[in-house]
């Protein structure tokens, strides 16, 4: 009987994976729901088990199914994992992507599920965390924060309980590796988090989810009632949030988790020190705690000959937007930002000239392609006013208006503030109107109040665009250095970006042509 | 089963729970559709904090809801991602419909296949004007 392995990644459920699916059961073959390969740009596909060994096909329609039986599609795009796509990639975190049924215990422990765990075990703890420091590993979330140091001083503070805290309330546009770790391999999460709780001294872990993720939050819930024996003394438990992105901020999703507000707590102290109900605690990206198994059953060293400078390792970059091949693209920090729009992106979708890419969510610079030389890499990108955040890449083409992108992250800190400092809660309502002025060229007359005659220092002529714009730059500033977390502290890099790279669509004067090189 | 009772059975259900705010909020939301200010009342009780305390995160949340809602409501994809792959024409362009509510929401994860929609737990992605003209035409 004919095998047909299709994923059940949400990505390949929006396309219509179920569909083909019931299709291929019901022309008699055996269907296996599998992870995504993250080649997202061809889902539904389907690998089917032939005499010329495995070969892919999609994007699939359930019509298509007879001529692919038949031996007749013309969608085949031969082995999968020598497509040039898969073929590029360096997958320590994505190895089984593509590959295993999510909640089969024994395709995790076929593909070396529970090695890491075992070799930790035997390890002990502070062996452990020395391998997690040797590896380099830098926190995925975005801030880029080592986890061997993280865990070091959560291991030394004192105190019979502590907590692992899983940050999955990926919110960013333009990331979805944390939900496909979640979806396609929830064991190897699990697996880190015990690896992290027998290294500090944990016995408890949560997994904070966001609600947007339906599909995650049950793949997760049955994976750890299946690893329970596994992982035991360790316990895991999810805990699912509630459409608010400030929560992925880690002092705001403690918060949350302790059934509060999700407002951002001023640090100090730390979450390390005292983070959950006041207890020492771990607080690491999905990505982070996903990295782990890898890392410990193939030693930290093997993991840090990976990578550029002081990004150590690999990095789960997500293609998104106006891109032809969107997906996830797993490799070692390094790889320009040309290269991964143009040659594994394929550029736009749409196929006009690329105007911007926006790298590192909402939160991210916009990057003209003038600045496609930038190696991936932590140190590069905030040296060129940008930060690679969860690495989540939106390509935009020419029809790309910049200046209603900036408002848009201004609106969207506004709509999404916790409401705790200024900076953040007024400084980004302030930052819409002052946009909008820009736009509408309408400059700002003096108000009622402005205009009492006591108000004899009030000016009494109308701010010019120029004056509008220095504002502006200003009001960023404020809000870069005053707010309290990143969401107020980082909506200015798209802002200024924007500003910066492309004037023309705030009603300046465009910026000169550089010199030919 | 009554209505009190199946709060009743939610706040027994979550008694001694490590921050149990949020799970009791989701399960009276599921079980209910919105959180009224009856439940409010009833699980500051059992869990010993005020009103204030509780209605503050209610509010505070964008998935709950004070008031309920007898449309089936329908989540599209506004961010940047789903923008670059042009949503906000498909949104200017969508015919209004009294009875379905078309929801914002950033980001549901489906980047690469944009604009994204999700309607209960079940996701739609590479949307056009036809097919989500013809979702919506669906809930209604």
């Amino acid at each position: 009987m004919t095998v047909v392995r299709i994923s059940d990644d949400a990505a390949a459920l929006a396309c219509g994976a179920n569909a083909v699916a019931a299709a291929f059961l019901k022309a008699g073959c055996t269907v296996e729901r599998v992870s995504s390969w993250g080649m997202h740009w061809l889902e539904p596909l389907a690998e089917i088990d032939g005499p010329n060994g495995k070969i892919g096909f999609g994007p699939l329609n359930p019509e298509d199914v007879a001529s692919v039986l038949a031996g007749t599609s013309d969608k085949a795009i031969g082995t999968i994992a020598e497509h040039p796509f898969i073929a590029r990639q360096q997958r320590f975190t994505f190895a089984r992507a593509g590959k295993t049924r999510p909640l089969s215990l024994e395709d995790y422990a076929a593909t070396g599920g529970w090695a890491g765990l075992k070799r930790a075990r035997e390890l002990g703890p502070d062996a452990t965390i020395a391998e997690v420091t040797t590896s380099g590993l830098r926190g995925r979330g975005g801030a880029g924060f080592p986890a061997g140091i993280k865990w070091t001083t959560v291991a030394k503070a004192a105190g019979p309980v502590k907590y692992i805290v899983c940050n999955a309330d990926e919110g960013d546009s333009a990331t979805f590796a944390d939900r496909m770790v979640m979806e396609g391999d929830p064991f190897m999460l699990i697996e880190g988090m015990a690896i992290a709780g027998h290294a500090v001294g944990a016995g408890k872990g949560y997994i904070y989810v966001r609600s947007e993720y339906p599909h995650a939050i049950a793949k997760l819930n049955a994976a750890i009632a299946l690893a329970v024996p596994r992982i035991a003394p360790f316990e895991v438990e999810v805990r699912v949030g509630a459409g608010a992105y400030v929560c992925g901020e880690e002092t705001s999703l403690l918060n949350s988790l302790e059934g509060k507000r999700g407002e951002v707590r001023a640090k100090p102290p730390l979450p390390a020190l005292e983070g959950l109900f006041g207890k020492p605690t771990v607080v690491n990206n999905v990505l982070t705690l996903a990295a782990v198994p890898w890392i410990l059953a193939n030693g930290g060293a093997a993991y840090a000959e990976v990578g550029f400078g002081r990004s150590r390792g690999t990095m789960p970059i997500q293609l998104a937007g106006n891109v032809k091949h969107g997906g996830l693209f797993e490799v070692g920090f390094g790889v320009t930002l040309g290269e991964l729009v143009f040659d594994i992106g394929g550029g736009t979708a749409t196929g006009r000239p690329v105007r911007a890419v926006q790298v590192g969510g909402p939160l991210g610079a916009y990057h003209p392609p003038a600045d496609f030389h930038l190696p991936f890499d932590y140190e590069a990108f905030s040296s060129a006013d940008g930060l690679i955040g969860h690495a989540g890449l939106t390509v935009f083409d020419e029809t790309a208006d910049m200046s209603a992108q900036a408002r848009f992250a201004m609106s969207f800190c506004a709509a999404e503030s916790c409401g705790k400092c200024t900076p953040c809660r007024i400084g980004s309502t302030r930052g819409v109107e002052l946009i909008d002025r820009i736009r509408a060229r309408s400059g700002r007359q003096a108000d009622k109040v402005e205009a009492l005659p006591q108000m004899h220092n009030a000016r009494k002529a109308p701010r010019t665009l120029a004056e509008d714009v220095t504002l502006l730059e200003d009001l960023c500033e404020t809000m870069k250095f005053g707010s309290l977390c990143a969401l107020g502290g980082f909506t200015p890099y798209p802002v200024l970006s924007a500003l910066k790279h492309w004037p023309e669509d705030f009603g300046l004067a465009a910026p000169e042509q550089e010199a030919a090189e | 089963m009554t209505d009190q009772d199946e709060l009743d059975g939610i706040l027994a259900a979550h008694a001694g729970r490590e921050g149990a705010l949020l799970p009791i909020l989701h399960d009276v939301q599921a079980a209910f559709g919105h959180v009224s200010e009856s439940a409010v009342r009833q699980i500051a009780q059992a869990l010993n904090l005020t009103r204030a305390e509780v209605h503050g995160v209610v509010s505070f949340y964008h998935d709950f809801r004070e008031e309920p809602e007898s449309r089936p409501v329908l989540k599209l994809c506004r961010a940047e991602s789903c923008q670059a792959r042009g949503v906000e024409a498909l949104a200017a362009a969508l015919p209004e419909n009294p009875r379905v509510k078309v929801e914002t929401v950033y980001c549901l994860g489906l980047c690469s296949v944009g604009p994204a929609a999700m309607v209960g737990h079940e996701v739609h992605g590479r949307l056009d004007a036809a097919r989500l003209g013809a979702l919506v035409e669906s809930l209604a």
